[in-house]
């Protein structure tokens, strides 16, 4: 993939045909491969610069199509050309477009222009999560009623299988509170949030759901994902935030979907 | 840190017990509700869908689901309830189409 966004110095000659034409397909700046050649041998530098036009396009528009509320944020044209920096220098490695972009709210954080926005990174992480929950396979949700006839002795040493589904983004910003805003149709209006955000995103069945976690449930969802006990988990996120509500934080797990059937215990 | 802590197992039980009952009283769909509705009819719907948002079918070189490029692209499609695709009322007076339709493709 390294011949994707690199001119080599040495000639491409050693290289078979893909890539021999891929090379140094996304820099303008690459002299055209000379396995590539119009009718009679003609050069063929604008037609390969129609071929590369193409690349570059069609991913920033994959890009778009998976970072809408990122792109609203920031407008078409500054976004268009964040992304094509980022192509540049992170060409897909899959063939499969929802793949792409995993790499693009890391980008978003160092990059230059963004500096202004510190919390755009982690909105584009949320639309990230989004669409993984949104192709993740199918899995059961632990439903209320199965965790209600668990004997309350058992249930502190409760693990729950993880669902395919679940992420949390964590963010030191209101990012969820932005991306809500910029997700829905009409006017973003006036954000007026400073708290620090973390996001729930779930699929309990069709439709893929964001939320906003209270304080401390971030901490306790991402232990039980992770395969901690229930009993530990709750006395983790108590001890690290006070105004942890264990109530609340198990119906928001259940209500969202957010955790398999159990796994030990019970 | 914690990690041998764990809670007081009279304030878990009645943490779950509080999570449970609230829960009920919101009634969500169980995950075989869910199923039953899908069993019960849901139908392939073409020209619905927000751009991204279709379910499967969105015109040759596509890798299916969710890649439709606008909004109610014709030959995108979405499941929606039985019976309820051709009467669907969208903007600007379209409509749902249990077939493939030529509005709404990408240029």
């Amino acid at each position: 993939m390294q011949t994707l966004s690199k001119c080599h110095a040495e000639t491409a000659d050693g290289l078979d045909y893909p890539e021999g034409l891929v090379h140094g397909l996304l820099d303008p700046g690459c002299a055209t491969p000379a396995l590539v050649a119009g009718p009679k041998g003609k050069a063929a530098d604008m037609r390969f610069n129609v071929y590369r036009n193409n690349v570059t396009v069609s991913l920033i528009d994959a890009l778009a199509a998976v970072f809408p509320a990122t792109m609203r944020i920031t407008g078409e044209t500054f976004f268009r050309a964040m992304a094509r920096f980022h192509i540049r220098n992170t060409p897909p490695t899959s063939p499969l477009l929802f793949e792409y972009g995993r790499d693009f709210p890391d980008f978003i954080e160092r990059y230059e222009h963004a500096q202004s926005m510190p919390w755009l990174a982690d909105v584009a992480r949320i639309e990230r999560a989004w669409l993984d929950a949104y192709h993740a396979a199918d899995a059961a949700v632990l439903e209320a009623g199965r965790l209600a006839l668990i004997p309350p002795e058992q249930l502190g040493d409760l693990v729950f299988a993880a669902h395919p589904a679940t992420r949390i983004v964590r963010s030191a910003y209101p990012a969820v509170t932005i991306f809500s805003a910029n997700r829905a149709s009409g006017s973003v209006g006036r954000i007026d949030a400073t708290a620090p955000e973390s996001a729930l995103v779930t699929r309990p069945a069709l439709e893929v759901e964001v939320r906003l976690l209270p304080p401390g449930a971030d901490i306790f969802l991402g232990r039980l994902i992770a395969g901690e006990r229930l009993g530990s988990a709750a006395a983790t996120a108590s001890t690290c935030c006070p105004e942890f509500d264990l109530a609340f934080a198990i119906r928001t797990m259940l209500e969202a979907g957010a955790v398999g059937a159990i796994q030990h215990g019970g | 840190m914690s990690q041998k802590s764990t809670i007081n197992a009279a304030v878990l039980a009645g943490a779950v017990a509080a999570a449970v009952s609230s829960l009920a009283l919101a009634a969500p769909l169980s995950q075989e509700q869910v199923k039953a509705a899908m069993d019960a009819g849901k139908e392939k719907c073409f020209g619905v869908a927000l751009k991204g948002q279709n379910d499967c079918a969105a015109g040759p070189g596509t890798t299916c689901q969710a890649t439709s490029t606008v909004d109610y692209q014709g030959n995108a499609w979405k499941f929606v309830d039985g019976g309820t695709c051709a009467t669907m009322e969208l903007p600007d007076g379209r409509k749902g189409s249990p077939e493939a339709l030529s509005r709404d493709l990408p240029s």
